[in-house]
C-alpha cells in the first residue's frame, strides 16, 4: 500500500474520532428534538476538564498510575460537559428558553471557562502537557498494531477510537431496537403525542441532553489527550471541530452507524490537501490547500440539499427539532 | 396524572406553570434588569473566589473599559456599531423564522470583496467611486451568500440553521485563500494600500470608524421602520408567525422568503465593507470575529427591535471591552469576558421564562388570570 495513503489513513482515523463522538452526543440530543448548537462549548469543558484532572494529579501524585489517570480524566470530562449539557436542558426545556440562542451561549461560555483556566494552568508557559494520560490514552494494541501496515491502519490507535465504534453500534441498538429508543424519538418527532402515550418529555429531554453532552464532552478529551499528544493549547481549533461534527449529524441523516464511516470520511477530506497532492504526484500552492480546506463543509451541504430533495422520511431531521415543548400550549 | 382525578388535593403539582398575558413594559425591564443584577453578583462570585480580587473593584476597573476617557468610549461606540450593524442585518431574517447563522460567512464575504477591489482599482478610480463600487460589490456578495440558502429552503425547504452555518466555513477558506495569494510572498498581509490610502474612509473628528458609526445610526432607524411600518416588514412578520397563514392571505412566501434573505445578506455585506474601510483596513479570517454569532443573541434577546439591539450590544461590549481592561490591570487573561458574557446571557434567556409565564404554588390560590 502507497505509505502516504496510510499517513493520510493513520491522520484521519484520528480526526474522525473526535468528531464521531461529537456527532453520536449531538444525534441522541435532536433525537430529543433539542438542536444543541453548543457542542463546541461542550467540547471545550469536557476537553478541559480532563486535561486539567490528569495534568494535577499527574503532578500532584507521587507515583502517578495510568489506569487512574485515565478514570480520573474520563470522570472529570464526562463531570464537565454533562454538567455543560445540563445548563443547556434546564434553559431550554424548564425555562423554554430559545434553542438557538441557549446554544451559542453555552458555545461562548465554554469557550470562554476552558480558555480562561487553560492560561491560568498554563501560567506564562507556551503549553503544558500531560504526558501519562497521553501515553495511556494513546497506547496501541501490543502484538495486533505490529502486524504490518494492516494491523497498524486497523489496530494502531487508542482504546477511545474501538470505544467509539461500539457506542456508535449500542447507540443504533438502542435507538431502533429498545423501548426507550422508541420513546425518546417520539419525544424528539411529536412530544405532544408522546406525552399523551404516558411518555415523560421532560425527564426524556433533560437525560438525552446530558448525556449527548457526555459524549461530545469524550470528544473534546480525546482531541486534548491522544490527537494533541496530551498538550493544551489555546487555539479556537476545538471550535472548528464542534462545528464539523454538528455537520456530521446532517451527514449522517441522524443515524449512528452512519457516524462511524462519515466520521473517517470527514477526516480524510479534512485532511486531503496534505496527502491528495503527494498521492497524485501534483504540486499545489499553499493558496490552494486552504482552498481544499473547505471541501468537508461543501460535502455537507450538498447531502442537507439531497436530503431535502429526496424528502426520504427516514432521513429527516426529528420533526419538532428546535421546538420548545410546553403541555398546556396546543 | 391519573391520580389526579381521585385525590384532587393530594396530586396537584407543587408547583404549576401557566402563561401569563399582557405583561407591563416596567415589570418586564425590571425582570431583565433583575437578571443582569443576577448574573453580575454570580460573576462577582466567581471573580472572588478564583482570582481572590476585590469583584467590586474589579467591576470598577471594568467600567473603566468604556468611560475612562474619550478615546475608550469612541472605541465602544466602534466596537458596538459594528456588532449593531449585524444584528439589523439579522433581525428581518430571524423575524421571518429563518434562522440564519451565517452572517459570519456574509460578513467575510463582503469584506473580501471589498478589499479586493480597493486593491485592484485603488489606482484607477478616482476616492468616491472606489468607495461607491467596494461598498456595491460587498453587499452584493453578501446578498448572494445569504440567497443561496434562502433559495434552497425557499425551493426545498432544505435546513436552513445548519446551511447558513457550513456557508461560514467555505467563506471562511475561500478569504483564507484569497489572503494567502494577495499576500504573495509576505508573511502576513499588512495594511492595504497603505501608501495612497484609497478606499480607506475619510477621518471624521479624528477616526475613520465615525462613517461606520453614522451609517449604522441611520440603519437603526431605518430597520425599525422598515420591519415596523413597511408592507415588506409586515409581510415578514406574517410569515413568520405562520406559513400558512401567509400564503392564505396571498402573500408570496418564497418571494419575502428570497427579498429578505437578499436583504440581510446585503447588510452583513455592507457591515464587511465597514470593517474593511473604516476600521482595519485589511482583510483576514478573523475580520468577522465571531459577531456573526454573538448578533444573532443580540437580535433575539432584542425581540427584532433594533433600539434594544443597541442596549443589548452596548452591554455585551461594555463587558468585552471592561473584560479586556481587566486582564490588562490584574495580569489576567481575556476569555473571563466569554465566561462573564456567558453567565449573563444565561439569565438573560433564562429570564425569558418570568416574562412569559407564572409559577402557580399549590395551595395559594389567586382568583383571575
Amino acid at each position: 500500500m502507497n505509505s502516504s495513503l496510510v499517513a493520510w489513513i493513520l491522520r484521519a482515523v484520528p480526526f474522525g474520532t473526535i468528531i464521531m463522538y461529537g456527532a453520536m452526543g449531538e444525534i441522541l440530543t435532536e433525537k430529543s428534538g433539542n438542536l444543541n448548537l453548543g457542542v463546541p462549548g461542550i467540547m471545550y469543558l469536557g476537553g478541559f476538564a480532563g486535561f486539567a484532572s490528569a495534568y494535577y494529579y499527574e503532578k500532584l501524585a507521587p507515583h502517578p498510575n495510568a489506569v487512574l489517570c485515565v478514570l480520573l480524566s474520563l470522570l472529570c470530562a464526562l463531570a464537565a460537559s454533562m454538567l455543560g449539557g445540563l445548563i443547556y436542558a434546564f434553559l431550554t426545556v424548564t425555562l423554554r428558553a430559545n434553542q438557538n440562542v441557549t446554544g451559542l451561549a453555552l458555545t461562548t461560555f465554554g469557550m470562554g471557562v476552558a480558555n480562561f483556566f487553560g492560561v491560568y494552568i498554563l501560567n506564562g508557559a507556551t503549553y503544558s502537557a500531560a504526558p501519562l494520560a497521553n501515553k495511556a490514552y494513546a497506547a496501541k494494541l501490543p502484538v495486533l498494531s505490529g502486524l504490518g501496515t494492516v494491523g497498524q491502519v486497523v489496530f494502531g490507535y487508542g482504546f477511545l477510537v474501538y470505544a467509539a465504534i461500539v457506542i456508535a453500534v449500542a447507540l443504533h441498538w438502542f435507538l431502533t431496537r429498545t423501548r426507550a429508543g422508541l420513546a425518546l424519538r417520539a419525544v424528539g418527532e411529536n412530544p405532544a403525542t408522546a406525552d399523551a402515550a404516558g411518555v415523560n418529555v421532560t425527564r426524556h429531554k433533560y437525560l438525552a441532553t446530558s448525556i449527548g453532552a457526555g459524549l461530545c464532552g469524550v470528544g473534546g478529551l480525546y482531541y486534548v489527550l491522544d490527537y494533541n499528544q496530551g498538550i493544551w493549547s489555546t487555539t479556537g481549533q476545538m471550535e472548528a471541530l464542534g462545528w464539523l461534527a454538528v455537520a456530521l449529524v446532517i451527514f449522517t441523516t441522524w443515524k449512528p452507524l452512519n457516524a462511524i464511516w462519515g466520521a473517517y470520511l470527514f477526516g480524510m477530506l479534512y485532511w486531503l490537501y496534505q496527502f491528495l497532492p503527494s498521492i497524485l504526484g501534483l504540486s499545489i500552492s499553499s493558496a490552494m490547500t486552504e482552498l481544499v480546506q473547505m471541501v468537508p463543509y461543501v460535502v455537507t451541504i450538498l447531502v442537507l440539499i439531497a436530503v431535502s430533495l429526496r424528502r426520504k422520511k427516514e432521513d429527516q431531521p426529528p420533526a419538532h427539532l428546535g421546538l420548545a415543548y410546553f403541555r398546556e400550549e396546543r | 396524572m391519573s391520580g389526579h382525578l381521585s385525590h384532587p388535593a393530594g396530586a396537584e403539582p407543587l408547583v404549576r406553570i401557566a402563561r401569563r398575558e399582557g405583561v407591563g413594559f416596567w415589570q418586564k425591564v425590571l425582570v431583565r434588569a433583575a437578571a443582569v443584577l443576577l448574573a453580575l453578583v454570580v460573576d462577582a462570585l466567581f471573580l472572588f473566589f478564583v482570582t481572590g480580587l476585590n469583584p467590586l473593584r474589579v467591576y470598577g476597573v471594568m467600567w473603566g473599559g468604556t468611560f475612562a476617557n474619550f478615546t475608550r468610549f469612541s472605541w465602544m461606540l466602534r466596537d458596538l456599531s459594528s456588532l449593531l450593524c449585524v444584528g439589523i442585518a439579522l433581525a428581518p431574517a430571524f423575524k421571518m423564522r429563518f434562522w440564519n447563522v451565517g452572517g459570519e460567512g456574509q460578513i467575510l464575504i463582503g469584506g473580501l470583496v471589498a478589499a479586493l477591489v480597493m486593491v485592484q482599482l485603488g489606482s484607477s478610480l478616482p476616492a468616491p467611486l472606489l468607495i461607491l463600487a467596494m461598498g456595491l460589490g460587498a453587499v452584493a456578495a453578501g446578498a448572494l451568500w445569504g440567497f443561496v440558502p434562502a433559495w434552497f429552503k425557499a425551493r426545498w425547504n432544505t435546513n436552513e440553521t445548519l446551511f447558513t452555518l457550513m456557508m461560514n466555513y467555505v467563506a471562511t477558506s475561500i478569504v483564507a485563500c484569497a489572503v494567502n495569494i494577495m499576500r504573495g510572498k509576505n508573511s502576513a498581509l499588512g495594511t492595504l494600500n497603505r501608501a495612497s490610502r484609497a478606499g480607506w474612509f475619510p477621518a471624521i473628528f479624528g477616526q475613520r470608524y465615525t462613517i461606520n458609526i453614522i451609517v449604522v445610526l441611520v440603519l437603526t432607524f431605518a430597520m425599525y421602520a422598515y420591519l415596523r411600518w413597511s408592507k415588506h416588514g409586515y409581510e415578514i412578520s406574517v410569515v413568520g408567525e405562520s406559513e400558512n397563514t401567509a400564503r392564505y392571505a396571498g402573500i408570496n412566501v418564497r418571494k419575502v422568503m428570497l427579498r429578505t434573505m437578499l436583504l440581510s445578506g446585503g447588510i452583513c455585506g455592507l457591515c464587511g465593507f465597514m470593517l474593511v474601510a473604516g476600521r482595519d483596513q485589511t482583510i483576514s479570517t478573523a475580520t468577522a470575529g465571531g459577531r456573526g454569532f454573538t448578533a444573532i443573541i443580540v437580535a433575539w434577546l432584542a425581540k427584532f427591535n433594533t433600539f434594544y439591539m443597541a442596549l443589548i450590544s452596548f452591554l455585551l461590549v461594555f463587558l468585552e471591552r471592561g473584560a479586556s481592561e481587566i486582564a490588562s490591570a490584574y495580569s489576567l487573561n481575556e476569555y473571563g469576558a466569554d465566561i462573564i458574557t456567558g453567565v449573563i446571557l444565561f439569565f438573560i434567556l433564562g429570564s425569558e421564562f418570568f416574562i412569559n409565564y407564572r409559577l402557580i404554588i399549590r395551595g395559594i390560590h389567586k382568583e383571575g388570570r
